[in-house]
């Protein structure tokens, strides 16, 4: 009975909740009891607020039962990724830094979700600030794969991933700076979504790189996407990159969208590092467009495939130097019991306070923006970006949305790639140049390797064109059943 | 050797705006500390600033008002430091492209004495740019508290070029750029309240030499009568220095004003590289033509510009003038009285000397004044249509001043209008003369002042009423003497 309420779509809740089937409630103990069951083993949570949650949904069903529910999302308990603010709920971003803060404020998402009647209930771990592909670099510990418990859920979001894999939560929101959604997502077999720059305020993200940092979903299908990034998306007055657009309703477009689309297949996605599993498996997706009627074109993106990973580390680090300034023992956070003056105040507890991977980038970033080279590092690379992005802008004219792999490989094994921060940072190949160039982009479940590990597929779509990016998908979700597969967790 | 200096001011002025520079928390002094915060001041993880307008609008008025170039794009830019007093360890400036370039602050040096008027010259500025205010540290035993309230307050940096050559030269610059940007509402520039700060760089070389010499940062020059010691002080520093075969080291030095004494604070070993780079959570600000535009038509009148204007149009000395135009408000209302009464110069001597005051009597402001410029008109056209005498009208001024009534009122209900009235007065006339036979006789002999004391005796017995031309004549005819002597 369990089984069949945590593992079902989001949608489906919601339209049981509507219909009266089963009580938000109920809902919300199901799955406290699934991660009562299987967090000691997954430690996707970073806490929780069981009584908060509790109230929250008895509230939803007195809504529900009054005839003043607030929407589909009333009464659905949700996961945060760590890095999200919510009034009166620890803001930790899995640092030692802020293993001891309270947000005293909502985040702009944290605020509509509220409105749309979700429950705010977990505060899911994640690689320390943002700054990892393993959610090995958190300060409490690593999460588990729940397909592989020996396994990585994928970074930075990977708490959020592995809770949604193993049934601990129907949806979750995380972060994207270089692909810190799409991988985990990939990784653990669920649909992670990163919208276009701009379209979700990042007020209340605590900041790691200011231009790449998206808020997107963590969901089950493309539908629960679509339903949750309606809830979240539009423009914000309290964030000044955020973007003035018409916000669709994105799962009725999902129906209503069903064009021949025209398919981009990047050819360089398809070279040397890519795990000939993962390669096949991304194939026959490709094949399965072509046969729905879809246009499938290989196009080219030389510069993305190049220096995307290059690029990122230059200007996401130098932004990280500057964002993460901030925590300094002075006004919030850890501050060191040692110190003995001022300056020593802020070297003392950064270096308590921060762990190996943060520390890395911040005086990588650091050195990217000294004078006399700044022009060599920050400057080139953002010359180089703005050729990422008109590379895809060129792609775009005649494409609907590109193909690829998530991923050059499915999970790896925890501890194997900590030693080698490289092979690390190569591992968001595909998924980094997204981010520079500011497109939404999709990662979905297509298959299994032999060993049983998921494979995710990337979509990447036009800016603000969600609607059609999720309506793609969610083609190819129709015609197979991966997305129904769940860990056993035995 | 004869040195000259080089002097460079660098202007922080606090914007007047209701809110604060990246978010909607009040802007203020005096508040209790802290107090003036949100996650956005306090640099909490996930707060994001979002540009004020007002402040922008405002950077873009004082560039006007001073000649500059505005840009057509307002860009921001992290400058990356670590300090207690800066929340997020970087402070939003703009670096490479500040809104304002060039223009121009007109000063006007010492004259020969105070009634004269002095040279005037334009000090060419480099650049303002427009950033956020810092916390303010409170320094006890043992520990140090931060007040955040006037963090992030907007506040704009005034580069000027090192063109001012003396003390004199750098307080007059401060001295017309604080009124020009009072005047313009562009901020109070209260220096007390720190929302006007000036550091200085100084530089001397020898006279006719062209390279500059090396420069000097003096800082914590808080009033503007420590501008112009401090930087005296520095000068003969430097002369001293160069004069005993010493070597100026690039440093920053700390002026104590009230010890009259600098001391060395970093040297140049120890700069900071602020890492300036576009800070990516603001998006660059268009400033077109129209917004340009609209902003322009609310730029005020120059004060020198105006001087020179009351010099032409109305005739007013410079003294007079001088007063006037220092104050917005004080020149609006000379104006419009003017204007109203058609007694420019009158209007002038009543206002800066009679209002002004009364205003310092009752320690008001002009606009909390109940005496406005057509109570004055009023009062101007009474006296020159003889209605009432000179003495009569400060009496009916500072009623004015305490009530607000009109002239005329008070002249009808006090009965105050001078008598022309030939039989009183001749009545008048008789019994005073009656009344100072040793004066009479006196006057009789050829002293002509000794009149003065029957013409006393007739106003105090018409209560100031009596129309002195009148009295004068009819006295004259009285006593048989020539009509008054013409001089």
């Amino acid at each position: 009975m369990a089984d069949e309420l945590i593992f079902q779509p989001a949608a489906r809740l919601a339209a049981q909740l509507t219909a009266g089937k089963i009580s938000s409630v109920r809902l919300l103990q199901a799955f406290l009891s699934r991660t009562m069951a299987v967090d000691g083993r997954v430690k996707a949570f970073n806490s929780h607020d069981e009584t908060g949650a509790l109230v929250q949904a008895r509230a939803a069903d007195e809504r529900r039962a009054a005839g003043r529910a607030r929407g589909p999302l009333d009464g659905l308990p949700v996961g945060l990724k760590d890095v999200i603010a919510v009034e009166g709920q620890p803001l930790t971003c899995s640092s030692k830094m802020l293993a001891n803060f309270i947000s005293p404020y909502d985040a702009t998402v944290s605020v509509k979700l509220k409105a749309a009647g979700a429950i705010l209930w977990g505060r899911m771990n994640m690689d320390e600030f943002a700054m990892g592909s393993s959610t090995e670099n958190s300060a409490f510990g690593p999460t588990a794969n729940p397909w592989d418990l020996s396994r990585v859920p994928g970074g930075s979001s990977g708490g959020a991933a592995a809770a949604v894999a193993a049934g601990e939560l129907p949806f979750a929101l995380g972060s994207d700076t270089g692909g810190s959604i799409r991988q985990p997502a990939a990784f653990c077999g669920i649909v992670g979504l990163k919208p276009t720059y701009g379209l979700v305020s990042r007020y209340g993200l605590a900041a790691f790189a200011s231009s790449l940092d998206q808020i997107g979903t963590l969901t089950r299908t493309v539908e629960d996407a679509a339903l949750l990034l309606g809830a979240i998306a539009g423009h914000d007055p309290q964030d000044s990159t955020s973007f003035r657009t018409e916000i669709p309703d994105y799962r009725a477009e999902l129906k209503k969208r069903r064009g021949t689309w025209r398919l981009g297949v990047p050819r360089e996605y398809f070279g040397a590092g890519l795990d000939p599993e993962i390669g096949a498996a991304v194939k026959s997706a490709i094949e399965f467009y072509r046969q729905s009627g879809c246009e499938i074109k290989e196009v080219s993106l030389p510069l993305a495939a190049e220096y995307a990973v290059a690029v990122y580390y230059l200007i996401a680090t130098a932004e990280a130097s500057s964002n993460l300034a901030r925590y300094d023992g002075v006004r919030f956070g850890h501050r060191s019991t040692k110190a003995k003056d001022t300056v020593d105040l802020y070297c003392q507890s950064r270096a308590e306070g921060f762990g190996e991977e943060v520390k890395r980038r911040i005086i990588l970033g650091t050195h990217v923006l000294s004078s006399g080279y700044y022009d060599a590092y920050y400057m080139r690379a953002q010359k180089v970006r703005t050729l990422i992005r008109n590379e895809f802008v060129c792609v775009f004219r005649d494409c609907d949305a590109l193909l690829s792999p998530t991923t050059p490989t499915a999970a790896f094994r925890l501890g194997e790639k900590s030693a080698d921060p490289l092979a690390m940072y190569l591992n968001d190949i595909y998924t980094i140049s997204v981010n520079l160039a500011g497109l939404p982009g999709v990662s979905i479940p297509c298959g299994f390797t032999g060993t049983g590990l998921p494979i995710g597929l990337q979509l990447i779509g036009q800016p603000f064109q969600e609607a059609d990016l999720l309506a793609i998908a969610h083609r190819y979700e129709q015609g197979h059943d991966w997305h129904t597969k769940h860990p056993a967790l035995s | 050797m004869k040195y000259e200096a080089a002097i460079g001011l660098e202007v922080h002025v606090q914007l007047r705006t209701a809110s604060k520079m990246f978010t909607r928390v009040a802007a203020g002094y005096g508040a209790a500390p802290n107090t003036l915060t949100d996650p956005v001041v306090l640099a909490l993880p996930g707060a994001l600033p979002v540009m004020n307008k007002e402040a922008l609008d405002k950077i873009i008025k004082a560039g006007l008002m001073l000649g500059c170039a505005i840009e057509p794009v307002c860009k921001w830019d992290r400058k990356n430091y670590f300090y207690p007093d800066s929340p997020k360890n970087y402070q939003i400036s703009q670096y490479d492209q500040p809104i304002c370039l060039g223009g121009t602050v007109e000063i006007e040096l010492p004259g020969a004495s105070r009634n004269v008027m002095g040279e005037h010259k334009k000090i060419p500025l480099t650049r303002i740019h427009l950033e956020e205010d810092v916390g303010k540290l409170n320094h006890g035993t043992g520990d140090s508290l931060v007040d955040y309230n006037r963090a992030g307050t907007p506040l704009m940096e005034i580069v000027s070029e090192p063109a001012l050559h003396s003390a004199d030269e750098a307080f007059a610059f401060l001295t017309s750029l604080r009124t020009t940007l009072v005047q313009g509402g562009i901020s109070d520039c209260d220096m007390e309240k720190g929302q006007l700060r000036c550091d200085a760089n100084i530089s001397i070389r020898p006279v006719g030499e062209t390279m500059l010499g090396t420069k000097v940062e003096l800082k914590n020059l808080n009033s503007i009568s420590f501008v112009r010691d401090g930087i005296a002080l520095e000068i003969r520093r430097q002369s001293a220095v160069l004069e005993g075969g010493g070597f100026i080291g690039q440093e920053t030095r700390q002026y104590d004003g009230e010890a009259g004494t600098s001391t060395a604070m970093r040297s140049k070993e120890m700069a900071h590289d602020y890492r300036y780079f576009p800070d990516p959570d603001l998006m660059p600000v268009k400033v077109d033509a129209a917004w340009q535009a609209q902003i322009r038509a609310t730029v005020p009148e120059l004060p020198f510009d105006r001087q020179r204007r009351f010099f032409e149009e109305y005739q007013l000395p410079y003294t007079i003038t001088s007063v006037l135009v220092s104050d917005r408000e004080l020149s609006d209302f000379f104006e419009e009285t003017a204007k109203l009464s058609g007694k420019p110069q009158a209007a002038g001597n009543w206002i800066t000397n009679d209002l002004l005051r009364e205003l310092d009597g009752a320690k008001i402001t002009l606009t909390d004044c109940k005496l406005r410029p057509s109570h004055l008109a009023g009062l101007l056209q009474l006296v020159e249509a003889g209605v009432i005498s000179s003495t009569i009208a400060r009496e009916v001024f500072a009623a004015m001043f305490l009530t607000g009534e009109a002239a005329e009122a008070i002249v009808a209900r006090q009965d105050l209008k001078q008598s022309t009235d030939a039989g009183e007065l001749e009545k008048w006339v008789a019994e005073a003369i009656a009344a100072n036979p040793k004066a009479v006789a006196e006057f009789k002999a050829g002293k002509e002042q000794a009149i003065n004391a029957v013409k006393g005796t007739v106003m105090k017995a018409s209560k100031g009423k009596a129309n002195p031309k009148l009295v004068d004549e009819i006295m004259r005819k009285q006593l048989g003497a020539s009509p008054r002597p013409v001089n």
